[in-house]
């Protein structure tokens, strides 16, 4: 495989340095990611990810399916956070349509959206932390995503392949006592983020591991393409539900957590403090929905009730005519961008004006800020290579796609 | 909501703050596009670097941010691939398209790399999928598929199931 990698095919460099494999398989690596290290002793002199272990073609699939067969896919492309990958592409594909979504609808978007922002933090927390060693907070933070997939389940019949959002609205209405069983856990998760807080927060050891370790300038983050937690740790004040907001989001008063240190600490502090915000949106998302239909008016595009289809003619045309022809979206091209909880998840959707999508194109905010990694961990100990691609929180499936 | 149609016409667009930026600095622009309230701007082949540099250092709204570079594969149009960019501007929250077209001979322009360290992961997918070189790249290799995988599979004369 020497030819693979000019790295791994170096001379180990000058005597004193040799090629490390870390990954496919490494536990630590959150997934299939390969990184080869050059090592002088325990001390890293290059660093190289090595990605495309999980690629699926999921671009080139989208392009042989009509556009309400793409939301599936998407799901699987985060497998962490389901809902705003489909957040992010119907929205593309309503941009494109001219599509008006009735107010309930968006609301219950954004409630589902920071669920599933809370549901991908605890796991990148749960992860992270064990990868340094705190093995606690693991089955903490999954007791509380238990939860959160118990809502999924309530609302879409799925615990992590929702696809939940259609274009056009939502697949279902939220069945009776959701918002209930939601209010009772929005109730006590701040507590339960004190009790994460009071095993890492103050810890001396999580500390030590963290803090100063795997630093970024705001200005290498923001050349290097990274977004989401990973920028706002760096200082740079942006997140696109505030700045550019989408689905509603200017309705909802919220802080952005942003720290100016750059390293691993401010990363988890700000994701921390993202729980916190997070969850004030799910009250507010609570105390303001509205009433009224969870479908926009455009029979062409959305399916009709099932109790329309068997007494309407109308209704059963439409749904035959949906479901074998498609729907048609005028040619044009959008650039949906969204605060994934990873950073800017992007849908560019091109429209040759047929019932499929012309081209399908995912910006990763993992893959970019994958690249960060370099800066990040060369000088540094093998150890501090650990805690920073914990520190990225990278999902192998949206890099690879 | 009716969609508004797409506006096309330089003239119209000049007062747009990146077209403006472009043109003042003569720039060779070839055609611009407002649709969706999203801007498009066509450069040629062989200005897209200094288009780049231009907006990147621009003083009134730097589109300091390189989202993303991604390709259209116009086939059997020519000219066949549009290179995309997706810049955004941080302090002003804007966002330009600029989109690059190549002929499909071998299709090649120059990277921005150089100018944006996070262009290296985009335009490395870009060559593994769509075959495009980016000249003056680092270290352009495949980035998703095998390195001894014949073809690019994203172009639109490549099976969707593959070759078997």
């Amino acid at each position: 495989m020497a030819h693979m990698n000019p790295i791994a095919s170096l001379e180990p460099g000058q005597d004193r340095t040799m090629i490390l494999n870390m990954g496919p398989q490494h536990p630590s690596t959150h997934g299939v990611l390969r990184v080869i290290l050059e090592i002088d002793g325990e001390t890293v002199v290059r660093i190289m990810p090595d990605i495309g272990y999980l690629h699926t073609g999921i671009e080139k699939t989208c392009e042989a399916k009509f556009y309400q067969q793409v939301v599936p896919l998407t799901d699987r492309i985060d497998y962490l956070c389901p809902l705003t990958n489909n957040l992010c592409y119907v929205l593309a594909v309503e941009k494109l349509l001219g599509l008006e979504i009735p107010p309930k609808a968006q609301w219950m978007r954004v409630l589902m959206n920071e669920l599933t922002r809370i549901n991908s933090h605890l796991v990148w927390l749960g992860t992270h932390a064990m990868d340094i060693g705190a093995l606690t907070v693991f089955l903490y933070c999954f007791r509380e995503r238990e939860d959160i997939l118990r809502m999924f389940e309530m609302v879409s019949g799925q615990r992590m392949m929702t696809s939940y959002f259609r274009v056009g609205g939502l697949a279902l209405e939220p069945p009776l006592g959701f918002f209930d069983y939601v209010r009772e856990f929005a109730n006590r998760f701040p507590a339960k983020v004190d009790e994460y807080e009071n095993l890492l927060t103050g810890n001396p050891i999580w500390g030590m591991r963290t803090k100063g370790v795997a630093r970024i300038t705001a200005e290498d983050a923001i050349a290097l393409g990274a977004s989401g937690p990973t920028l706002r740790g760096s200082g740079v004040d942006i997140d696109l539900r505030r700045d550019m907001p989408y689905s509603g989001y200017e309705k909802f008063r919220f802080k952005v957590p942003v720290s100016q240190d750059g390293d691993v600490f401010a990363r988890y502090i700000c994701r921390v403090q993202e729980l916190r915000e997070s969850i004030g949106i799910v009250q507010q998302a609570l105390d303001g929905m509205p009433e009224g239909p969870i479908k926009a008016d455009a029979p062409k595009v959305v399916l009709p009730d099932r109790e329309k289809m068997k007494t309407q003619m109308e209704a059963l045309i439409y749904h035959f005519k949906i479901i074998t022809e498609g729907f048609a979206v005028p040619a044009g091209e959008v650039y949906q961008a969204v605060e994934s909880p990873r950073g800017e998840m992007g849908y560019y959707v091109v429209s040759d004006g047929t019932a499929k999508p012309y081209r399908v194109h995912m910006r990763s905010a993992c893959l970019a800020n994958l690249q960060l990694l370099s800066k990040m961990c060369e000088g540094r100990l093998i150890a501090d290579v650990v805690a920073a691609i914990g520190s990225i929180d990278i999902v192998l499936g949206e890099i690879d796609r | 909501m009716p969609l508004a149609p797409a506006i096309t016409d330089l003239e119209q667009l000049r007062e747009h703050p990146a077209l403006a930026r472009l043109l003042a600095a003569s720039v060779a622009v070839e055609g611009a596009k407002f649709d969706r309230d999203e801007m498009t701007i066509y450069v040629y082949r062989s200005s897209i670097r200094d288009a780049c540099v231009l907006l990147r250092d621009d003083p009134g709204c730097p589109f300091n941010f390189l989202s993303d570079v991604t390709c259209v594969d116009w086939y059997p149009q020519e000219p066949r691939f549009e290179v995309v960019y997706h810049l955004l501007s941080i302090p002003k929250k804007e966002r330009v398209r600029l989109k690059v077209r190549l002929n499909s001979g071998s299709p090649a322009v120059e990277s921005v790399t150089p100018l944006w360290p996070a262009a290296n992961f985009f335009e490395r997918e870009v060559y593994d999928l769509f075959g495009v070189r980016f000249n003056g790249h680092p270290y352009l290799r495949r980035l998703l598929m095998p390195e001894d995988w014949e073809g690019h599979p994203l172009r639109k004369d490549y099976p969707v199931e593959g070759y078997r």
